[in-house]
C-alpha cells in the first residue's frame, strides 16, 4: 500500500509530527516514573522531573566571613574565604553573582564590584571571595552575596538500594553482562554445530552463568540503614514471582488437552461446549470471589499460594482454551490424519505432533498468563493475602505504600518501576508473540 | 516450606499429576476397558474414541464448572439471602438495600460515564496510531512503544500517573506534569486533580484508556493491513482525498473489528477495580461498580449487598456475552 497510498501524499510529514506526538504522549509519564527512581527525595521534591536532564538554576543568597575576620595587609584590609560550604564546593560553579537584592546578576565571576559601604569584592567561578577596603570593614555580619549558579544534573542508585537491598541492581548488571558475553561466546562456539542441544546451549548457558553468579556472590551486600522497604519489597518481589510461575504453567497443561479435543475429536455437544467456554470468557471475576473464597476456607485450602494458584488457573482456562483450539484447528487437516494411518493414537498425535505445531500459541497464552498474574491485584487480595501480612505481592504492597507513604516518591517510583520492570522485559523480549495471541483472541 | 519450594513443588506435582492423568487414563482406556484386540475388537475402538474426547476434557471442564460457572449460580443465590440470619432466604432485600444507597447510583453513573469514553478514547485513538504508524519507516518501533502500557500493571499505572496529577503548594514549585502544564498556562493556583468531583472520573478514565489504546491499535493495525489493496487503488483513481479514503474506505471495511475492540475494552472498563482502588479508592465520587462490590465484601462484610452488585456487573455483560456466544456459534457451524 505504501507505493501507492503513502509515498506521493502531501500529508506524509503530518503523519511523521502526529506520531511523534502520540509517541510521546504515551511515553512521558512512565518515563516519569523511570527517571524519579534514580533521583533522591530532596531533588524530587523541588524540580520536576523533566528538569532533572538539565543543570538547574539555582539563586542563592550567601553571606561572607564576618568583618572580625578581616586582616591587615600593608595598610589594606583584607577578608577572603570561600562563599560555600567545604562539601558543595566542587560541585557548583557560579554563573553570575551581585551584591544588592536589586541586581543579583550585576557581575561575572571574577569580576569586582563596589561595594556601598565602601570596599570592593571580587568573586571567583568556585566561590572563592577576596574583600578589600583602605579602612577596616565594619559592622557584625558579613556581606550580602547573591549568585546564580548551575548545578549539574545527578543521579543515584539509592532509592534501589533502598527498596531492593544494597548494590542488587548493580550486581544484576554486572552478572546480566557476564551473562551475555558468555552467550555470545557459546554461540559463536556451537555456530556449525546442528541439532537442538546446540541451539539451546548459548541460552541455557548465559542464563546459567547469571543464576551461578548470583548464587555464589548473592544479590545483596545488605540492607540499607533505616530502610523499612526492603525486606518488605524483595519479599513481595519473590512472593509474585512464586504466584506467578505454577499460576501460568498448570493451565497451559490442562487447557491443551481439552483444545486439542475441542479441535480434532468428534463428539456429541462439541459446539455446544465451545460456546459456552466463549461465554465464560466473559464473566466477571467478581463473581467468583465470595464462592470461591467460602469454598476454600470450607475445603481447608484457606489463603494462601495453593488458593490463589487454583484460582488463577480456573479464571485463566476460557481464554487459554479458546486461544488454543482456534490455533489447533487451523493446523494442517493431512499431518494428523497420515500420523492416524499409521496407526498413532490420540494420545501420541497430541504430544508428539500438537504441541510441538502449538508452540506459538503456548507462547501467546503465557504470555498473558504471565502478565496478568504478575500484575494482578484483586485475585491476590482475596485468595493470598491473610491478616498476617506474611505473603503479599508487589502490587498490594505498592497500594499499601501509597497509602502509608504517599509523598515519598523516591520510594514509590522505585518500588514501582521494579514491579513493571519484569513484564516490561517479557514484553520486548516476546511482542511478537503477544500480537498473534492478540489477534488470534479477539472473538471475530 | 519456603514458598519457592512450594511452589516448585507445585509446578512439579501439577505437571507431573497433569501427564499422569492424561496417560494413565488413556492407557486403562486402551489397554483394560476397552482392549483393541478379542472378539470386538471393531466395537471396542469405537467405544473407546468415544469415550476419550471427555478423558482429555474432564480437567478443563471440572476447573471451569468449580471457578466459574458454579460461583455464577452460587453468587446469585448469596444475593438472595441475608450472611447474618445464617443464610436465610430475604427475597429481593439486599437489592432494595444497594437501590437505596446513594453510593451505589453514583457508582453506577461512574460506569456507565467509563463505559462510554473509555472504549471510544481507546478506540479512537489505537485507529489513529494504526493508520499513521502502518505508512512510516518507524511506525513498528512507534507501535510497540504505544502499545508498552499493556504490560505496565493497572496498579503500577496507578502510580505513574498519580506523578502525572501530583499536586503542591502554589509558592513551591510544582513537580506534577499537569499542574506544571497548567501554572504555565496562566492558571491561578494548582489543582488536586483527584479531589474535583465528577473531572476526576476523566482523570482516572485517561489512565485506562493510556493503557487500553496499544491493544486497540494492534488489533486495528492487522485489520487495516487486510483490506484489498484494490479499493484503496480505485478510490485514489477516482480521486478520493486521503481523509475520504480512511473514512469511507477503509473504516467502513473494518467495522467488525472495530466493534470487536469496543466489546473487548467494554469488558474490561466493567471490571475496573485496580485503578480506582489505588488512586481514589472510590472517594471524592468516583466509585465504580467493581470497587464498590469489594468493599462491600471486604470492608463492610456485607455478602449480601457484595454479591448483589456482582450480579449488576454480571447483568451489564450478560449483552456481551450473548452477542460472542451467537457469534462464535455462527462461525463453528
Amino acid at each position: 500500500m505504501d507505493n501507492i497510498a503513502g509515498s506521493k501524499s502531501g500529508l506524509t510529514w503530518v503523519t511523521h509530527i502526529s506520531v511523534a506526538i502520540l509517541v510521546f504522549l504515551w511515553l512521558f509519564p512512565t518515563v516519569g516514573l523511570f527517571v524519579s527512581s534514580f533521583r533522591t527525595a530532596d531533588q524530587i521534591a523541588t524540580s520536576g522531573w523533566w528538569k532533572a536532564m538539565f543543570p538547574a538554576t539555582q539563586n542563592l543568597q550567601l553571606r561572607a566571613a564576618a568583618p572580625e575576620t578581616q586582616t591587615e595587609l600593608g595598610g589594606l584590609y583584607v577578608i577572603k574565604g570561600n562563599l560555600f560550604t567545604e562539601d558543595r564546593r566542587d560541585q557548583t560553579e557560579i554563573s553570575v553573582f551581585g551584591i544588592s537584592s536589586r541586581a543579583i546578576d550585576a557581575f561575572r565571576p571574577g569580576e569586582t564590584a563596589e561595594l556601598r559601604e565602601g570596599g570592593t569584592i571580587t568573586v571567583a567561578a568556585n566561590g572563592d571571595y577576596r574583600m578589600e577596603n583602605t579602612e577596616p570593614f565594619k559592622g557584625k555580619r558579613g556581606q550580602r552575596v547573591f549568585v546564580t549558579s548551575d548545578i549539574p544534573p545527578e543521579f543515584t542508585l539509592g532509592n534501589y538500594d533502598t527498596v531492593l537491598g544494597k548494590d542488587v541492581v548493580k550486581r544484576l548488571v554486572v552478572f546480566a553482562i557476564a551473562g551475555l558475553v558468555f552467550f555470545v561466546v557459546l554461540r559463536v562456539l556451537f555456530k556449525d554445530i546442528a541439532g537442538p542441544v546446540a541451539k539451546a546451549a548459548p541460552a541455557v548457558g548465559g542464563i546459567g552463568l547469571i543464576l551461578a553468579l548470583a548464587f555464589t556472590f548473592g544479590l545483596s551486600t545488605g540492607t540499607v540503614e533505616g530502610a523499612q522497604t526492603t525486606d518488605s519489597m524483595s519479599n513481595a518481589f519473590f512472593s509474585t514471582l512464586t504466584v506467578t510461575i505454577p499460576a501460568t504453567i498448570i493451565p497451559i497443561l490442562v487447557a491443551a488437552f481439552a483444545a486439542y479435543a475441542l479441535a480434532w475429536m468428534d463428539f456429541a455437544g462439541r459446539a455446544v461446549l465451545i460456546a459456552i467456554i466463549v461465554g465464560l470468557l466473559v464473566v466477571p471475576l467478581q463473581l467468583a470471589l465470595i464462592p470461591l473464597l467460602k469454598l476454600h476456607l470450607s475445603v481447608g485450602i484457606g489463603k494462601g499460594y495453593l488458593g490463589v494458584w487454583l484460582a488463577h488457573t480456573g479464571f485463566g482456562l476460557p481464554l487459554a482454551i479458546y486461544l488454543l483450539r482456534n490455533y489447533m484447528v487451523g493446523l494442517p487437516r493431512d499431518i494428523i490424519e497420515n500420523a492416524k494411518v499409521d496407526g498413532a493414537t490420540d494420545f501420541q498425535i497430541f504430544v508428539k505432533i500438537i504441541l510441538p505445531l502449538s508452540f506459538p500459541a503456548l507462547a501467546s497464552f503465557a504470555i498473558f498468563q504471565f502478565l496478568w498474574t504478575w500484575n494482578d491485584l484483586l485475585v491476590a487480595k482475596v485468595f493470598l493475602i491473610d491478616a498476617t501480612g506474611e505473603t503479599t505481592v508487589m502490587t498490594n504492597a505498592i497500594v499499601e505504600m501509597l497509602g502509608t507513604r504517599g509523598g515519598n516518591w523516591e520510594i514509590l517510583a522505585t518500588a514501582a518501576f521494579v514491579s513493571i520492570a519484569v513484564p516490561l522485559g517479557v514484553f520486548f523480549a516476546m511482542q511478537k508473540y503477544l500480537v498473534r495471541g492478540l489477534l488470534a483472541g479477539s472473538v471475530k | 516450606m519456603h514458598p519457592a519450594l512450594l511452589g516448585l513443588l507445585t509446578i512439579v506435582i501439577g505437571v507431573s499429576g497433569c501427564i499422569g492423568y492424561f496417560y494413565g487414563s488413556n492407557l486403562l482406556l486402551d489397554k483394560v476397558i476397552f482392549p483393541a484386540r478379542g472378539p470386538n475388537i471393531g466395537r471396542n475402538i469405537n467405544r473407546a474414541n468415544l469415550i476419550r474426547p471427555w478423558l482429555f476434557l474432564f480437567p478443563a471442564i471440572f476447573a471451569l464448572g468449580l471457578y466459574l460457572a458454579y460461583p455464577v449460580v452460587e453468587t446469585l443465590r448469596l444475593s438472595l439471602t441475608d450472611r447474618d440470619a445464617g443464610g436465610a432466604f430475604v427475597g429481593l432485600q439486599n437489592y432494595s438495600q444497594m437501590f437505596g444507597e446513594p453510593k451505589f447510583w453514583e457508582a453506577l453513573r461512574n460506569n456507565f460515564l467509563w463505559l462510554l469514553i473509555v472504549p471510544a478514547g481507546a478506540t479512537g485513538f489505537g485507529l489513529l496510531a494504526a493508520q499513521l504508524t502502518d505508512r512510516i519507516r518507524w511506525g513498528n518501533l512507534a507501535k510497540s512503544l504505544i502499545f508498552m502500557p499493556m504490560a505496565i500493571s493497572f496498579v503500577g499505572a496507578g502510580v505513574i500517573w498519580k506523578l502525572v496529577y501530583e499536586q503542591r503548594p502554589v509558592d513551591v514549585e510544582q513537580i506534577g506534569v499537569l499542574n506544571a502544564i497548567w501554572l504555565g498556562l496562566g492558571g491561578a493556583e494548582p489543582q488536586t486533580w483527584l479531589t474535583i468531583p465528577l473531572w476526576n472520573n476523566f482523570f482516572l478514565m485517561i489512565v485506562l484508556v493510556w493503557i487500553q489504546t496499544g491493544f486497540a491499535m494492534v488489533i486495528l493495525s492487522a485489520a487495516l493491513r487486510g483490506i484489498p489493496e484494490e479499493t484503496i487503488e480505485a478510490a485514489i483513481i477516482d480521486g478520493a482525498s486521503p481523509f475520504q479514503i480512511f473514512f469511507k474506505i477503509k473504516v467502513p471495511q473494518i467495522m467488525g473489528t472495530i466493534v470487536v475492540v469496543w466489546t473487548t475494552i467494554t469488558l474490561v472498563v466493567l471490571k475496573v477495580f485496580d485503578i480506582v482502588f489505588a488512586m481514589t479508592n472510590g472517594q471524592w465520587e468516583t466509585q465504580v461498580l467493581a470497587n464498590y462490590m469489594f468493599d462491600k465484601l471486604f470492608r463492610a462484610n456485607d455478602w449480601g449487598v457484595g454479591s448483589a452488585s456482582a450480579m449488576i456487573i454480571m447483568l451489564l455483560v450478560t449483552p456481551i456475552l450473548v452477542w460472542n456466544v451467537r457469534s462464535v456459534r455462527k462461525e463453528t457451524q
